[in-house]
């Protein structure tokens, strides 16, 4: 049944605007935006006065751990999860056992979404046969098969020559190489970001130079050998510097961050909680701000999650001892609408670009704005709406969050997949 | 009397100074005991304590097993090896279980930092931190600050150099928070690689010069440096890191006639310490071992046999 959505706040950034308005979904496309539609026969009418309604979310960074620990997420319970999380499309990374390094592992993803994700997965080829960071993986053939960005995520390619040649053979697709950026040999053993707190906690630290270096190195790479080069998960001031210098220059760069590394600092880690215990790691105060002062001004483009989904098992044990990462679905929408519109560090605008047009631009989509006969992709956002954020009640099979029992502001309502209602908490 | 701060032991960084002060005052009276012909009293007569050791230990489990029988406690021990942990339960199960076998007390020592914050949040009965990684080592920090306050009385203003490995050692952090809040002036003196990131946060002096810093110290705590950290590219050789970081008696020359030299122990001798200073006449390391046992009872009495009401 077609819908209309009367009388929300459209927030569209890429035709830059927000303002009221009534937007039209006829079967599966766009069909029109005005500033008052009249209801036909047979259309299921929302009323969305109060409500934001955006182009549905894009989550440009998460793991579905599928194939591999169907215990911690499938493809059908991470689509739920980010479903509730008003997200429509989601890129997920490759380190998955076995990795998504071939075509036939790319088919099996895509074919698994069809299957069970009643929203868009979008999977994200591996740069390196196996994550080993020795032989390029066939992209051309993954490309057919779907895959719409490489990343040997979790770890970065190590080797300098091996990260040349991927940016160099990705030219040819137009795909984006997506980078984990951490020195392995500075990295090695470390538990938390390198300081203070690492210091009175007894934990080995990772310096923050652990990113930079590799930021610094990838820049430069990107720059000579002129490849799209995605920074992923930024967390430190001095990798924020170098994006922005980077970007001065004409690299052709694109970074992102992810909530946590806007919300929470290592002080998080004082009670030894594994729920926070991430890589990398949460940094000081002044990277916060940093990476506040980067989102304001644009050097980084996308807000992802990195929704890294673990069993109980792995976080209820020793610090040392426990998985890192935490799962971001179901908080994102929040956590952005909370810390960042309401603080106003971000306008409406700015803040729903690097969660839409942005990422979408990134993957070559033709999501992430209201465009007649585009997909009909819609995500209604209540955002005065206050909740406690309660980890046992998240679709996500982990539960893995440092931001249990935090009072935040802005819920989603709905979220609609070509025109489909996937998702409703009105 | 009990300690203030809670059921457990964990550390030194949070515990205030009337807990600090609180142990050391009935670690004195405890000492008095082993003056006595029979040196065993009855308050603990009816507590199960476990020493639970995920890591080889001598002295520090021998302290805590006879300080808890002078209490009449009944005390096990139970010592695992790094392979059983890999094949084994989770440490969580491991302690739930001994509880509810009646164990009251868990002593642990463990490789990982916050392991025994991970078990008091996890049982009813009391934790006391053994050691866990390079984080605290509590029982040690108290009683080489009793030792201090032995020797040359109230420690506020008094200049304690720690000496050697300040990254890795638990040793000194708990030194650290203890004298801190006690009002000591504490220079943490070693090799660069060797000194953790920001340390000077916490309130200490660093230097990388001990000739110079040993001339006004009063205390002189020396930590045991360990082969693998030279292995690990944090400093060239046992030789150089002698030289440099070595107490022995040329350097202690330089120092005030009344400098008192301490050791956590086991000791190196010849790396972090040569002999002549080891048996010399300004050590207290002998004494450290016998306040660790006396300070040791304070805190198993404190936490268990105060007054605090049934749990």
């Amino acid at each position: 049944m077609d819908i209309l959505i009367k009388q929300g706040r459209i927030i569209d950034p890429a035709n830059n605007f927000d303002g009221i308005a009534d937007l039209l979904i006829q079967g599966e496309k766009i069909s029109a935006v005005k500033s008052t539609l009249r209801p036909r026969s047979k259309v299921k009418v929302i009323n969305a006065k109060g409500m934001w309604v955006v182009p549905g979310l894009i989550d440009l960074h998460c793991h579905l751990r599928d194939p591999g620990d169907p215990e911690e997420e499938t493809i059908a319970s991470g689509s739920a999860s980010a479903a509730a999380g008003g997200f429509t499309s989601i890129a997920c990374m490759a380190n998955t056992k076995p990795p998504i390094d071939n075509p036939a592992m790319v088919k099996y993803v895509k074919d698994k979404a069809a299957a069970e994700a009643k929203i868009n997965v979008f999977p994200i080829g591996a740069v390196t046969k196996g994550l080993l960071g020795a032989e390029l993986t066939e992209m051309g053939r993954m490309i057919e098969e779907g895959a719409r960005a490489f990343s040997d995520d979790g770890r970065p390619v190590t080797n300098s020559g091996m990260m040349r040649h991927a940016l160099e053979y990705a030219r040819q697709f137009g795909v984006v190489i997506i980078s984990h950026c951490e020195d392995p040999a500075l990295a090695e053993g470390g538990q938390m970001n390198e300081g203070y707190f690492s210091t009175i906690l007894g934990l080995k630290g990772i310096p923050a130079l652990a990113e930079e270096i590799m930021v610094s190195r990838d820049l430069m790479l990107a720059k000579e050998f002129k490849g799209h080069l995605h920074i992923a998960h930024v967390s430190t001031e001095k990798s924020v510097d170098l994006i922005r210098k980077a970007k001065d220059k004409g690299v052709k760069v694109t970074a992102e961050t992810c909530p946590h590394y806007f919300t929470l600092t290592e002080e998080a880690l004082l009670k030894y909680d594994t729920n926070a215990k991430v890589n990398p790691p949460l940094r000081s105060e002044r990277d916060v701000k940093a990476i506040l002062r980067g989102l304001a001004d644009g050097t980084i483009d996308v807000i992802a999650t990195d929704h890294a989904p673990h069993k109980l098992e792995k976080k209820k044990v020793e610090f040392q001892a426990a998985a890192t990462g935490l799962v971001g679905f179901e908080t994102a929408l929040s956590l952005v609408v909370t810390e960042l519109i309401d603080k106003k560090i971000l306008t409406r605008k700015e803040a729903f670009a690097k969660m839409t047009v942005n990422p979408a631009r990134i993957l070559n989509l033709h999501k992430g704005a209201f465009k007649e006969g585009w997909d009909a992709d819609v995500t209604i956002i209540d955002p005065l709406a206050e909740a406690v954020v309660d980890a046992s009640q998240f679709l996500s099979k982990s539960k893995n969050t440092p931001f249990n029992g935090r009072k935040v502001k802005g819920q989603v309502a709905y979220t609609i997949v070509s025109g489909k209602i996937v998702y409703s908490n009105a | 009397m009990q300690i203030q701060s809670g059921k457990d032991l964990l550390g030194l960084r949070e515990l205030p100074e009337a807990d600090i002060e609180s142990i050391l005052k009935t670690a004195a009276s405890m000492k008095e005991i082993f003056t006595r012909p029979v040196r065993r009293v009855p308050p603990l007569i009816a507590k199960n304590i476990v020493t639970l050791f995920y890591e080889p230990s001598t002295r520090t489990a021998a302290s805590f097993h006879l300080a808890a029988r002078m209490l009449s406690a009944s005390v096990n021990n139970i010592q695992v090896t790094s392979s059983s942990v890999k094949k084994g339960e989770t440490l969580i199960d491991t302690v739930k279980n001994l509880e509810a076998m009646g164990m009251d007390a868990v002593i642990i020592r463990h490789s990982m930092a916050g392991a025994p914050h991970l078990v008091a949040q996890n049982i009813k009965g009391s934790v006391i931190n053994a050691g866990d990684g390079f984080n605290e080592h509590p029982t040690q920090g108290l009683l080489d600050i009793f030792t201090m306050r032995e020797k040359k009385g109230k420690l506020k203003d008094k200049k304690v150099l720690i000496v050697g490995d300040i990254l890795h050692s638990r040793v000194a952090r708990s030194n650290i928070w203890g004298l801190k809040t006690l009002g000591a002036k504490v220079t943490v003196v070693g090799p660069p690689t060797l000194i953790p990131k920001d340390i000077e946060k916490t309130g200490v002096t660093v230097s990388y010069n001990l000739d110079k810093e040993i001339k006004d110290a009063d205390f002189v705590n020396v930590l045991r440096i360990q082969l693998e950290r030279q292995e690990a590219g944090l400093f060239p050789s046992l030789e150089e890191y002698h030289k440099l970081y070595g107490i022995n008696a040329e350097r202690l020359k330089k120092a005030k006639n009344d400098v008192v030299v301490m050791h956590p122990g086991p000791i190196n001798r010849g790396v972090e310490i040569s002999s002549d200073v080891a048996d010399g006449p300004y050590n207290v390391i002998l004494d450290q071992v016998t306040n660790g046992v006396a300070v040791r009872m304070a805190v198993l009495f404190l936490l268990l046999g105060g007054k605090r009401a049934k749990r």
